[in-house]
């Protein structure tokens, strides 16, 4: 694709498929990230991904879609993440998974012919190369993840917010920290083969990361994420047609640079407001 | 007296430590009860059992006459001893308050003006209004304390439990807190029960008392319960009750028969 060929080009046939995946991808990334980035389990969301990427690696050595291997190695990965940090160490069954899952990864692509170029379309996404099928089972995966975070909105806000809490009112923490994984599994299925593993992390983190700062309520903050989210890929997508770069360069930089904008509004807000305190609000006895 | 909450024969080992040995109490609705007793003498133990959350290997705990666990969970408040809060965490003090009317609950949920009137009402109830549309991360300690109670309370359960609310209070603080809750037991009609290691504080405020030591509790009026005898019995070796300055110390040793006089 030149550069700057054209307006009709860049929103018809295979662009126009384009805008529609990522946009679908944007508004689940933005939705599904307010509630990563609210219980603090970035990191969890990043190793279900990452352990897609093993998912994904061996369907291309059986020769099915990367969407169908996705769909089954991402569940499990979260269903690992969580028994694994069932103690509360998320953090350390997330690099735990991460690793194996990557050389798993790794090894599998390395039995399929364009080891060099699947490796690319995984890390990076193939948002150009998307089908119309592809796209269909996109929407379809988009609308059942916006559903699930409607549903499951409320618990996984008390069960991050107050843990004791929720235990005591009978939402399991441990229950909402596997909804909230299988959630990510489900954006993870749908986000990969579109923008790659390393991408759908940083969309799912940096706007709403962003968005926080800007935004107070719940309700708010989950509109301002998709909203930079949107942002985010369709700037992506023009500026990659423009220049002819990857569009993954684009989300990813964007990402990032969302995300240090919401920290230095936060920092700005934080010095506006007499006597703020700098601590999280604690109560230890 | 109808009864809110009743413990009955409660033992709870824990690591292999008897830490709940025969405990037994009952408290009634618009009563403020203390559960006094220092570091690691169980009290939060004791809040998980009637809370359901840890089985006690004997006994009995009812709340509102059904045993305690997932039939009873709806009929308590709770505020927990330690509660950390992101200082970025997007919610505002109406949301806190909001979750505890239907933070349990999986599925969409309708506006509703009579959600926000509760919360509203509620909010008014423990003086936070003002602090409405605050972010949570950025209140202060005595202020969370207050917007949890309410969060705890927006549901009108018949018992709350708070767990060490004074803990990191300074005195001015901990005085607003202790006269919020005293005001909420009697006007809304709640049972609250609620821990500290001292007592003094409470003593004002507090109808009965359920002191804590060495695993096992005796519970009443202070002025029944906080006597050198009483105290030494659940020791197991003699203590004494002494006012010094306008407050009350438990001690070890036998220094003669000084018991508490309420005021
Ligand atoms: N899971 C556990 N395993 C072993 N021992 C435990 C466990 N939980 C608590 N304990 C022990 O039980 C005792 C009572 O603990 P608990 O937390 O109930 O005390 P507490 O009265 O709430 O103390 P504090 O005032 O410090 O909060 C302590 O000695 C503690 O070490
Ligand atoms: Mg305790």
């Amino acid at each position: 694709m030149g550069a700057g060929t054209g307006r009709g080009v860049m929103f018809s046939g295979v662009m126009a498929t384009a805008w529609v995946t990522a946009t679908l991808v944007a508004v689940v990334a933005g939705v599904v990230g307010f509630h990563v980035v609210v219980r603090g389990a970035t990191f969890a969301a990043h190793a279900v991904p990452m352990s897609a990427f093993a998912g994904a690696a061996g369907a291309a050595v059986l020769g099915v879609s990367a969407i169908a291997g996705l769909g089954v190695v991402s569940p499990l990965a979260a269903l690992g993440v969580a028994w694994l940090g069932r103690r509360r160490r998320t953090d350390v069954a997330s690099a735990l998974v991460i690793v194996v899952m990557l050389g798993l990864g790794a090894l599998f692509l390395s039995w399929t012919a364009e080891y060099s170029s699947q490796v690319y379309a995984l890390l990076f996404g193939e948002l150009l190369g998307v089908s119309t099928q592809e796209l269909a089972a996109t929407a379809g995966l988009a609308v059942l993840a916006v559903a699930a975070a409607a549903v499951l909105h409320r618990p996984l806000l008390l069960t991050a917010v107050l843990p004791d809490v929720a235990d005591g009112r009978g939402v399991s923490v441990l229950a909402a920290d596997l909804w909230f994984l299988l959630l990510v599994a489900v954006v993870t299925t749908m986000a990969v083969p579109v923008v790659g593993t390393l991408l759908m992390f940083s969309l799912m983190v940096g706007p709403p990361a962003a968005a926080r700062a800007v935004a107070r309520s719940p309700r708010a903050t989950i509109a301002a994420s998709v909203a930079i989210a949107l942002v985010t890929v369709w700037s992506a997508i023009a500026l990659s047609y423009v220049t002819d770069w990857p569009v993954g360069f684009f989300v990813g930089i964007l990402g990032a640079a969302w995300y240090l904008a919401g920290r230095a509004a936060a920092a700005l807000a934080a010095r506006r407001r007499p006597g703020a305190r700098r601590q999280p609000a604690a109560l230890a006895a | 007296m109808s009864t809110v909450l009743s413990v009955e024969g409660v033992d709870v080992w824990l690591g292999g430590r008897h830490v709940l040995d025969e405990v037994g109490f009952e408290i009634a609705p618009g009563e403020l009860t203390g559960l006094i007793g220092s570091n690691g003498a169980g009290k939060t133990t004791l809040f998980r059992v009637i809370l359901g959350l840890l089985p006690a290997a004997r006994g009995h705990v009812e709340v509102v006459g059904r045993p305690a666990g997932r039939p009873a969970r709806a009929q308590v408040g709770y505020v927990p001893q330690k509660v950390a809060l992101d200082p970025d965490v997007p919610l505002r003090v109406r949301d806190l308050v909001s979750l505890g009317l239907d933070g349990n609950r999986y599925g969409f949920r309708r506006r509703s003006r009579q959600r926000d009137e509760a919360v509203d009402a509620m909010l008014s109830a423990v003086g936070a209004t003002r602090l409405a549309d605050a972010r949570v991360g950025t209140l202060s300690g005595g202020e969370l304390q207050r917007v949890l109670i309410a969060h705890a309370l927006v549901a009108q359960p018949p018992l709350l439990l708070l767990d060490e609310p004074l803990a990191n209070l300074d005195l001015a603080n901990g005085q607003e807190v202790v006269t919020l809750l005293a005001k909420l037991t009697k006007e809304q009609g709640v049972a609250v029960l609620l821990s500290a290691h001292d007592m003094n504080p409470l003593l004002p405020v507090m109808d009965r008392i359920v002191y804590v030591a060495e695993g096992r509790v005796a519970s009443g009026t202070p002025a029944e319960v906080v006597r050198g005898e009483v105290l030494s019995g659940l020791y197991g070796h003699p203590v004494s009750v002494l006012e010094l300055g306008g407050r009350v110390v438990v001690v070890a040793g036998d220094t003669g028969p000084t018991d508490l006089v309420t005021r």
